[in-house]
């Protein structure tokens, strides 16, 4: 048992697979996300695998300031992701809700809707840095894995820009 | 004997011990040498089994308003049939056991593609239905050049026992006939310029959109069991007739890698292309070749 439940924790580690989640943003990060997977980067060496589906995704990657059209969509896609899972917020709209804060339209940041694991701050950020959130997240997976514990207990990580 | 010669073609060789590790290393190679064609270092060696056993430990999240033993069968149906596909493969020299006929191990090598469509249809979303439509359509463009290939090539020889489609002679009809498949495969296999069932940023994973965890795990062994069959049956035909068993197997393994590297090549040089030009080109440029075998099959057995 014990063997298997190591052996799970490095296959979380080694193969997050992302669904990439627009709530309103600017499509700047959306352009730096698709750069990190791209071959200058090539974030397929740590098993990152851009998925169609939420349902085949490990890791929730979502930018923008959280519309209030978005905000249903994202608990929505949340709940389809099966767990273990973990959630990036790609750029400083998530976290902050960034230039646009006070805005009527908006419902942010994302952490009022789904807890975050991993930010990553910049507007937009690089896409190194991306892959470092990513890769982050792939290790809270695996601890997870290790102490079965629920998604909401761990304070969310920051990676630096 | 003969149940436990049958028992470790089953089980052992080129049964689930073989198949299992071959179908994970023709994965990566398919995935690592796209990369290295695109100039990246790509996935690891391993990839594809932490990826395996990684949804295994997966939930699976409710669905609402889906027949869930339906979807639970499918995946099983398929991983099943395509494992005894792989044990059916007539790799080495026979020594009894049983011996399946070539019916049957084509009827296993479809059931895969039948489940696919099924899955989708049975999930009830829209990406998986236009998916299985389009697996469905595809399945029916290139069986007629496939079955038509193989079975001439069976026809000349008046028999349809697997041993003996095996230990053929080199022949022009031969040649003919593998080439018919190899233009086949990648449609078989769902790869680039035919992966339109599973077209992804378009239809997301067609019909594979409603799986998760280890339900996705048995897909994904599926695809690559089917690659160790499908490429198998060509390297059986291919390969000449060897005695010795050791020498038989590394040959067979050898072949297969080459067909796999080959068809590799063609989805990283390739991009989609749409299904009436898919279609087009199966009726159209393609049925070329099975004529050319099935007549010269046709010859053979006037001339016998």
């Amino acid at each position: 048992m014990k063997l298997w439940n190591r052996l799970m924790c490095t296959c979380r580690r080694r193969s997050p697979w992302l669904f990439h989640m627009n709530s309103g943003s600017c499509n700047g990060c959306d352009i730096e996300l698709v750069a990190a997977i791209t071959p200058r980067y090539d974030a397929e060496q740590l098993g990152v695998r851009l998925e169609g589906s939420p349902r085949h995704a490990d890791i929730l990657c979502i930018t923008g300031p959280v519309t209030r059209n978005a905000a249903g969509a994202i608990e929505t896609v949340y709940g389809q992701v099966p767990g273990p899972k973990a959630v990036v917020a790609i750029g400083s709209c998530p976290a902050t809700t960034n230039v646009f804060i006070d805005s009527r339209t908006l419902d942010g940041p994302l952490e009022k809707h789904v807890p975050v694991d991993v930010f990553v701050p910049g507007c937009p950020p690089r896409p190194d840095a991306i892959i470092q959130g990513i890769a982050k997240a792939a290790t809270i997976l695996a601890e997870r894995a290790a102490k079965s514990a629920p998604a909401t207990e761990a304070p969310a990580a920051e990676v630096q820009p | 004997m003969n149940l436990v010669t049958a028992l470790a073609r089953l089980l052992i060789f080129p049964g689930l011990l073989f198949a299992v590790p071959a179908a994970w290393f023709f994965l990566w190679v398919e995935r690592k040498s796209v990369a290295l064609m695109q100039g990246r270092i790509g996935p690891p060696f391993m990839q594809p089994f932490y990826d395996f056993i990684k949804l295994l430990g997966k939930d699976t999240p409710p669905r609402p308003g889906i027949a869930g033993g339906l979807m639970r069968l499918w995946p099983l149906l398929a991983v099943s049939s395509a494992a005894g596909a792989v044990a059916l493969l007539p790799v080495l020299p026979s020594y009894g056991g049983f011996p399946g006929d070539l019916i049957l191990l084509l009827g296993l090598l479809e059931m895969p593609s039948m489940c696919i469509i099924a899955a989708g249809f049975s999930s009830r979303s829209i990406f998986s239905e236009i998916g299985s439509a389009r697996e469905a359509v595809l399945s029916v463009s290139y069986n007629i050049v496939f079955l038509l290939a193989i079975l001439s090539i069976a026809a000349s020889q008046h028999t349809f026992r697997l041993d003996a489609i095996a230990h053929l002679p080199a022949s022009p009809l031969l040649g003919l006939g593998i080439v018919a498949l190899v233009v086949c495969l990648p449609a078989k296999l769902h790869l680039n310029p035919f992966s339109l069932p599973n077209a992804e940023q378009e239809i997301y994973s067609g019909p594979m959109i409603e799986y998760a965890g280890p339900e996705l795990a048995m897909w994904e062994l599926t695809h690559g069991l089917e690659w160790v069959a499908a490429t198998g049956l060509v390297a059986t035909l291919a390969a000449p007739h060897l005695t010795i068993w050791w020498l038989a197997a590394v040959l067979f393994v050898a072949l297969s890698c080459a067909i796999v590297l080959l068809l590799s090549t063609l989805a990283a040089a390739t991009a989609r292309i749409a299904i009436d030009t898919t279609v087009r080109f199966y009726w159209q440029c393609t049925l070329i070749f099975a004529v050319l075998v099935l007549s010269s099959a046709i010859f053979v057995r006037f001339r016998s």
